[in-house]
């Protein structure tokens, strides 16, 4: 088995805070993480690799310098290489424009050494969270997707997908090659040995950029590439005046809660 | 692409037994605003098997027009077969806008749809509208977990399409009387062009789902409930004639199913009386809950951003407060 996964490295946005006075998001200091999804998806792919020994993990990713620690990260729990697309003409793109590079780039590859048998990302990044990136991957290369996976078996040239639905769950089967975006499991990502994270920090990290492809069209990338655009962005709008219930004992707050509801016809 | 009109399209999602989804009769309200303002039609797509009543449904709730493709091979829904047929209706009639609700389908089919169409996306929207000076569509939608809210153009794209949370837009009532403009369009998809295969459902959700997104009173339990608190918050839910709904920490705890999520990877609701016990906040959580009517917290903490957006606010045990608060409401309604 061949085995792609997509990964982004991304602001832990569990950790950003609002500027009170300035209400504007505070960046700084917010810790940069593999997308917690792209993890999920690279466990996938690293049971497959278990079940089949021989298998090999490419990573690909999109960035700048500093997301070689994320590939770092994930080389030491599962990758075997990785690619990293680093360019300031890509900077800036959405959705679609990420997925035209990132397809552009798993093209060369397999021109080079043979097609990937499954493709995998995260379901979506969790600082963009547009979802949008997996399946235009599939679309460019023209092959099925199944989305939203929580658990992907191998079983001879079908991939068999258990995907989440908003009713339950399916079990959806294709021929590979497919793409597969990937949800939360009821598994963990794997923690990194000290003998494979020194492992990994002796890998080299493959840089391409923009001048490795050849024919990409460069109007279709970077932010003037790039069909959606950021008109605005604000905080979401706080309520004043919340009334405070503070009394000397939980019943009495419960009471004056209940009185209040009362008076304000809620209940 | 170039649009040939102002036509404004909602994606009509229909079931496994051909009735439309909520959503996408959601979305015809809002459109019906919109292309009023975009100066086009509002034309409601119906892909399925067996959709008859997805059609009339649609007609009833305000599309002007109606463009159905309807053959066996389209249940169950495939992104392929669904990819085709969108993609070759968006191609011919060329309209201005696409609105899909953003339900497992949906967001399956959109950007797939989308990269077809060499055309932006935005995805999971909160809000629409039109800018007036341009006459594109403005898409207001979270990022970072919900700490950012953005709104997003596609000015030179066409057609703009965007997906849209359930819940998101009021159900507008339906007009049995009304009819509309019905346009058949026969777009056949042979079975090696369909490449995956369901091979099995488990449905675990339906009713549920139903239940907390219609409720006019919802009680919902965080991180600071642990499962005995959840006994406390079914109890109060109960007493009000409520719905159980939960924060992603109580859900990840497993204190409750999945389905009772609400939030920006759960439900979006409006209820007339949102209760929040021991959830401190998150905007992953609020972006759900925001547009209720009252919203009551009952916290330990008085630092909880769940604060910034209550009306009322408790400091205090909710082991101590919900209780009391249950044996009152009981008290009100004569429950014994």
């Amino acid at each position: 088995m061949k085995m792609l996964v997509c990964v982004k490295q991304v602001p832990d946005t569990a950790e950003i805070r609002i500027d009170p006075v300035k209400n504007t998001l505070i960046r700084d200091g917010v810790p940069s993480i593999v997308n917690p999804y792209d993890a999920y998806a690279l466990e996938m792919a690293a049971r497959i690799k278990d079940a089949s020994p021989g298998s090999e993990i490419v990573l690909l990713s999109m960035g700048p310098e500093q997301a070689k620690s994320a590939l770092k990260e994930c080389l030491s729990v599962g990758g075997d290489r990785a690619i990293l697309l680093s360019d300031r003409a890509f900077g800036g793109s959405d959705a679609s424009a990420t997925s035209y590079i990132l397809a552009t780039a798993i093209k060369k590859l397999e021109a080079e050494e043979g097609a990937f048998d499954l493709i995998f990302c995260g379901k979506q990044s969790i600082d963009g969270d547009t979802a949008q990136v997996g399946p235009k991957i599939a679309e460019h290369l023209g092959i099925p997707q199944i989305t939203y996976a929580i658990d992907t078996m191998v079983d001879g040239d079908l991939v068999k997908v258990r995907r989440e639905v908003d009713e339950g769950f399916e079990l959806i089967a294709a021929k590979m090659p497919c793409l597969v975006t990937v949800t939360k499991p009821f598994y963990e990502p794997r923690f990194p040995t000290i003998r494979s994270k020194m492992t990994a920090n002796r890998k080299e990290i493959t840089v391409y950029t923009c001048a490795d492809f050849d024919g990409i069209d460069t109007a279709a990338i970077g932010l003037t590439g790039s069909p959606t655009k950021v008109k605005d962005t604000f905080t979401p709008p706080v309520k004043s005046g919340c009334v405070m219930i503070h009394e000397e004992t939980g019943a009495d707050s419960a009471m004056k809660l209940f009185g209040a509801l009362v008076e304000a016809d809620a209940l | 692409m170039e649009a040939k009109n102002k036509d404004l399209w909602v994606f009509i999602e229909a079931d496994d037994s051909g009735r439309a989804k909520n959503v996408g009769l959601e979305l015809i309200s809002k459109a019906r605003e919109l292309a009023g303002m975009q100066g086009g039609k509002l034309v409601g797509v119906v892909i399925g098997s067996g959709t008859d009543a997805a059609v009339k449904a649609a007609a009833a709730h305000g599309a002007d027009k109606l463009i159905v493709v309807d053959a066996p091979e389209y249940a169950p829904y495939s992104t392929d077969a669904f990819t085709k047929a969108f993609g070759e209706l968006a191609a011919k009639y060329a309209p201005t806008s696409i609105l899909i609700g953003a339900t497992s389908k949906g967001r399956d089919l959109a950007p797939r749809l989308s990269c077809r169409l060499k055309t932006g996306l935005t995805t999971d929207c909160s809000a629409l509208d039109i800018d007036e000076s341009d006459g594109n569509l403005a898409c207001t939608r979270p990022a970072f977990g919900g700490n950012l809210m953005a709104t997003i153009i596609c000015p030179n794209h066409r057609p703009q399409i965007v997906t849209i949370r359930p819940g998101v837009f009021r159900l507008g009532k339906a007009d049995e009387g009304r009819s509309a403009e019905i346009i058949r369009e026969e777009i056949r998809v042979s079975p090696d062009e369909i490449r995956t295969r369901l091979l099995e459902t488990i449905i675990t959700a339906v009713r549920e789902t139903v239940e907390l997104e219609d409720a006019e009173i919802i009680v919902s339990g965080g991180g600071g409930c642990g499962e005995e608190g959840f006994k406390l918050v079914h109890e109060l839910a109960a007493a009000l004639g409520g719905a159980v709904g939960a924060s992603r920490v109580a859900v990840d705890e497993g204190w409750i199913a999945y389905d009772h999520q609400i939030g920006q990877t759960g439900k979006t609701v409006r209820p007339k009386l949102y209760i929040a016990c021991g959830i401190s906040g998150a905007v992953h959580h609020t972006s759900g809950m925001s547009g209720s009517k009252v919203i009551v917290a009952i916290n330990n903490d008085e630092t909880a951003p769940i604060l910034n957006i209550a009306d009322y606010g408790v400091v205090g045990d909710l082991f101590e407060v919900i209780p009391v608060l249950t044996k009152e409401v009981k008290k009100l309604k004569g429950i014994e």
